[in-house]
């Protein structure tokens, strides 16, 4: 076990900077996610923890040690790859005992610590079947197994789940998480898909074009995102573009000029990001935050709108509402029976709730 | 730290370059600098030879090489792609075994085909007697010889190269592409011109590039049936057993730049962006042919190609069991017995240059086998500086006439240079190992890059990642995965070594003669059956090999070649 300490890594593939002027640090037995889209840097990270690329500029450390150019076979880190990366002329067994090998491990050992992890993995009875006559699943469990066996330093899963079905993704969640537990292992994880980062990680790190934009626990890039990237590749969300009218004690008003109006905004750290008075500003509400309703409904912020289209998702039901020609902003609420769908082409009031608004900046390029 | 990598690559790459500068390279260049020497003195005479208006020869020959080649590509395409269009899109009773039996005539190394059909089709041929006979005329009906012998040789040995790409591309081809363009109202003949065909276009104009190299390049068949008719490949053979190694070079020069510049061409042309397909899971779909009698013709030509494409290794067969001197005036052989089979094993001269070549051949593989690992593990796995022009300069060889990769040997290692450890290999034992090394050496790399360029790259890290070092991984993991693959072209390699004819036809010594040569002897003396008997060995090692390759090795060999 151990953390893992980047400070200001640069990484250039030629001309182009794959990831720019990072600080991160990993602290011991979390699970860190980095999230982000294809190509925003997250993976050439990763590979600069297990040692595949060096940095251009910067330092790599778990705890104390300077490990920025160690060769990989010398890091003690675990990896489990996108595609698996099982060797095909290898029974389960033989993959998995393969890092003891390299490690001159004795024969009786290396036996009962596979066993051990197979077991773990359940996959117990499948030591002598050949990798290429397992399931997906299966061979997911296989290269979990033969990363942890080692006992590494640090556990890294690149998009580990990506090849996988939906059900099944969502059982090696669960047991990916359990694992982690059980060896209080320092994890880190990548992935593009924000459900997995939100359920299973301690903190996230998100990132888009080479840049960490934000490092928080799932909740907070959720509630708090720093800018509009994070705003809007964490959830769904309702992103306006605002310019601030008016600060008071309590509350804010923002022109929104697509809604040819202002809002209100409760003045707090939760519902203002910090900005400064250069940025461009846009206004994030989230679907089930907003208030849709045939009614008319008193408060602050409620506007007029028609119901554009009804979409029915079984648990929730998310109400198109158009504002006007320019605007349509979306509304989730939970399923509660047929009284609650709302009829294409209704004339409606919404309200975006003042505590539930968040303001953010553009996020720089 | 940094450069550990680089050290690594580094160290791959220096004995590589090495090899291929010694033995590829400098022999190339050394026949380029030979080629602008007269008489010892430096001067452009040999070109103007060659291009002038005194020998009108050579200027015959390499246009002579350029129309038959041209024709060769014609003929083969005539027959290798509506064969593998039938073949592959209609289903009737038989087609396995037909469109197995379709790329049989890859299982006849070059001279050894050629004999058979000299036998079975020229003047004292089995068929235009047995015709003749049977019709009672006077003369024989046909003969081949000459051009036509060329010819029709050329077009059965390389018509699969069409057939294999063309069945290869067909049944790559999506069949929703064209049900798409059935549905949207074209009718069958439109369907084939308007889709089929332009997706074959990319396979056939690469078959085509290779056929005309091949042809270019071909030697037995002249050898044997040309009579008065020259050929560039063969004028070099000539100018060397004159003495004039001097205009030998030049030849080589001229008919090399031709193949190197045919080398780009097709890298060119394969390294375009095609229009690949982009859907995955392609099922058969082939048409069922209920029509009794378009499905009997199917059969009929089924079994008539094959009677075609498997008479000369039934000939070969026959021949082989006639024992010398018994086939003299007559007209068939009367007498047959295993005589000649026998004769291998208790007479020491005929066996000797079976052993020859399989010594000679076993050499050569090993070092293929060693450096073609280590050459292609370079240049798929590593980045350097300068790649393209390495696997140029690995690809030479196999583009070079293989009369052409005599003479730049015979021109590099007539005298002592540092690649010959200051020793004179020409007229040694190890000048047609290392021949057989420099000719073969391409068809390896190719079928090891094929199976490295499947391998992942995450294996490697996998294994680094839990603590292997690169040169256990690459013992532990590479080669083990990569071992079918190499295994199977070092196969192919070592029966092509073992029939190679013009590369030994150039460098043998006496002690050292291969089969190849051995059935010219025979030849020579009229002693058919013992060269056919040589021969059948040769079939009976490529099916062995073949065999092993698609059984334990899962790989087919016959797509090496390619």
């Amino acid at each position: 076990m151990s953390t893992v300490h980047l400070s200001a890594i640069t990484k250039q593939f030629g001309k182009v900077t794959a990831v720019e002027d990072l600080d991160l640090l990993i602290r011991e037995g979390e699970f860190f996610t980095f999230l982000g889209p294809s190509g925003c840097g997250k993976t050439t990270t990763l590979r600069m923890v297990a040692g595949f690329y060096y940095p251009t500029k910067g330092v790599v450390k778990f705890n104390d040690r300077d490990m920025t150019t160690v060769p990989p076979e010398k890091r003690n880190t675990g990896m489990v790859f996108q595609n698996y990366a099982l060797f095909p002329h290898m029974t389960v067994f033989e993959n998995v005992a393969f890092g003891l090998k390299v490690r001159k491990m004795n024969k009786a050992d290396t036996k009962k610590r596979v066993e051990d992890v197979l077991r773990k993995v359940r996959l117990d009875q499948y030591a002598e079947r050949q990798v290429s006559q397992l399931s997906g699943g299966q061979q997911q469990r296989v290269a979990l197994a033969r990363a942890l066996v080692i006992e590494p330093d640090i556990l890294l899963l690149d998009e580990p789940l990506s090849n996988l079905d939906a059900r099944l993704r969502d059982e090696m969640r669960a047991e990916i998480l359990r694992l982690q537990k059980e060896y209080q292992i320092t994890t880190i994880y990548v992935t593009h898909d924000q459900v997995e980062a939100l359920t299973m990680s301690d903190r996230i790190a998100v990132f888009n074009f080479g840049k960490c934009q934000q490092v928080g626990t799932p909740t907070e890039i959720y509630n708090e995102p720093v800018n509009d990237f994070v705003a809007e590749f964490i959830g769904e969300t309702n992103l306006l573009a605002v310019v601030e009218a008016g600060s008071g004690e309590s509350q804010r008003s923002y022109h929104v000029d697509m809604l040819d109006n202002d809002v209100t905004v409760n003045n707090t750290s939760l519902n203002v990001a910090e900005y400064t008075e250069n940025d461009e500003l846009r206004m994030s509400v989230r679907p089930e935050a907003v208030e849709v309703s045939d009614q008319p409904i008193t408060g602050t912020n409620v506007f007029p709108g028609k119901v554009k289209m009804v979409q029915f998702t079984g648990a929730a039901v998310h109400t198109y509402v158009e504002m006007n020609d320019r605007l349509t902003l979306v509304g989730t609420a939970l399923n509660q029976g047929p009284s609650t769908y709302l009829k294409e082409g209704a004339e409606v009031y919404v309200r975006l709730p003042e505590d539930q608004i968040r303001i953010v900046p553009k996020a720089g390029v | 730290m940094l450069n550990a990598e680089k050290r690594k690559t580094l160290l791959l790459l220096i004995p590589v370059i090495l090899v291929l500068i010694g033995y590829v390279l400098y022999p190339t260049l050394r026949t380029a600098y030979e080629s602008f020497f007269h008489n010892g003195v430096l001067s452009l005479q040999n070109y103007e030879d060659f291009f002038g208006t005194k020998a009108k020869a050579n200027l015959q020959a390499l246009w002579n090489s350029v129309w038959i080649s041209l024709l060769s590509v014609l003929f083969s395409a005539l027959i290798g792609v509506p064969l593998a269009y039938i073949f592959n899109r209609y289903e009737f009773p038989g087609r396995r075994f037909f469109s197995n039996i379709a790329i049989m005539p890859i299982v006849l190394p070059s001279l050894v085909g050629v004999m058979a059909f000299m036998f079975l089709y020229g003047e004292a041929g089995l068929i235009p007697n047995a015709i003749k006979d049977l019709l009672n005329l006077s003369e024989v009906p046909f003969k081949i010889g000459g051009i036509s012998g060329i010819l029709i040789v050329h077009a059965y040995t390389m018509y699969p190269y069409f057939y294999m790409t063309t069945a290869s591309a067909l049944s790559n081809l999506d069949p929703s592409l064209e049900e798409a363009a059935s549905n949207l109202g074209a009718n069958r003949f439109k369907v084939f011109w308007q889709v089929t065909f332009p997706l074959l276009t990319p396979g056939l104009v690469a078959a085509s590039l290779l056929v005309f190299m091949v042809s270019m390049a071909s030697f037995s068949a002249p050898f044997l049936l040309a009579g008065g008719f020259r050929v560039l490949s063969l004028q070099i053979y000539f100018s060397k057993i004159n003495g004039d190694l001097e205009m030998a070079a030049t030849q080589s020069v001229i008919l090399s730049i031709v193949s190197i510049v045919f080398l780009l061409f097709m890298r060119w042309y394969q390294g375009r962006k095609d229009y690949r397909m982009a859907s995955k899971g392609i099922g058969a779909h082939r048409s069922e042919v209920s029509n009794p009698l378009l499905k009997w013709t199917m059969v009929t030509l089924g079994v008539f190609a094959v009677v075609i494409l498997l008479l000369p290794h039934a000939t070969l067969l026959i021949l082989s069991l006639v024992p010398e001197g018994t086939w003299t005036w007559q007209t068939y052989p009367t007498v047959f017995n295993l005589e000649n089979y026998t004769m291998l094993f208790d007479t020491p001269y005929i066996w000797e240059p079976v052993r020859n070549s399989l010594i000679m051949a076993f050499i050569a593989c090993l070092g293929v086998f060693v450096f073609g690992i280590f050459t292609s593990y370079a240049l798929v796995k590593r980045k350097f500086i300068g790649k393209n022009l390495l696997d140029i300069l690995v690809m030479i060889p196999w583009a070079l006439p293989a009369t052409v990769v005599g003479m730049n040997l015979i021109l590099a290692f007539n005298s002592p240079n540092p690649f010959s450890f200051g020793q004179i290999l020409v007229g040694t034992f190890w000048i047609l190992p290392l021949a057989y090394f420099v000719r073969f050496l391409p068809l390896v790399v190719r079928s090891t890059n094929a199976v490295l360029e499947q391998l992942d790259d995450s294996i490697e890290e996998a294994a680094q990642n839990l603590g292997a070092k690169w040169f256990y991984t690459f013992r532990k993991v590479v080669i083990p995965i990569i071992m079918p693959g190499v295994l199977s072209g070092t196969l192919l390699a070592f029966v092509q070594a073992v029939g190679e004819f013009p590369t030994s036809v150039l460098l043998y010594t006496i002690g050292n003669r291969p089969i190849s040569i051995e059935i010219m002897n025979q030849l020579r003396m009229f002693n058919i059956g013992q060269a056919a008997a040589y021969g059948m060995i040769q079939v009976a090692l490529i099916a062995v090999v073949m065999f092993i390759s698609s059984r334990f090795l899962g790989v087919k060999a016959e797509k090496s070649l390619g």
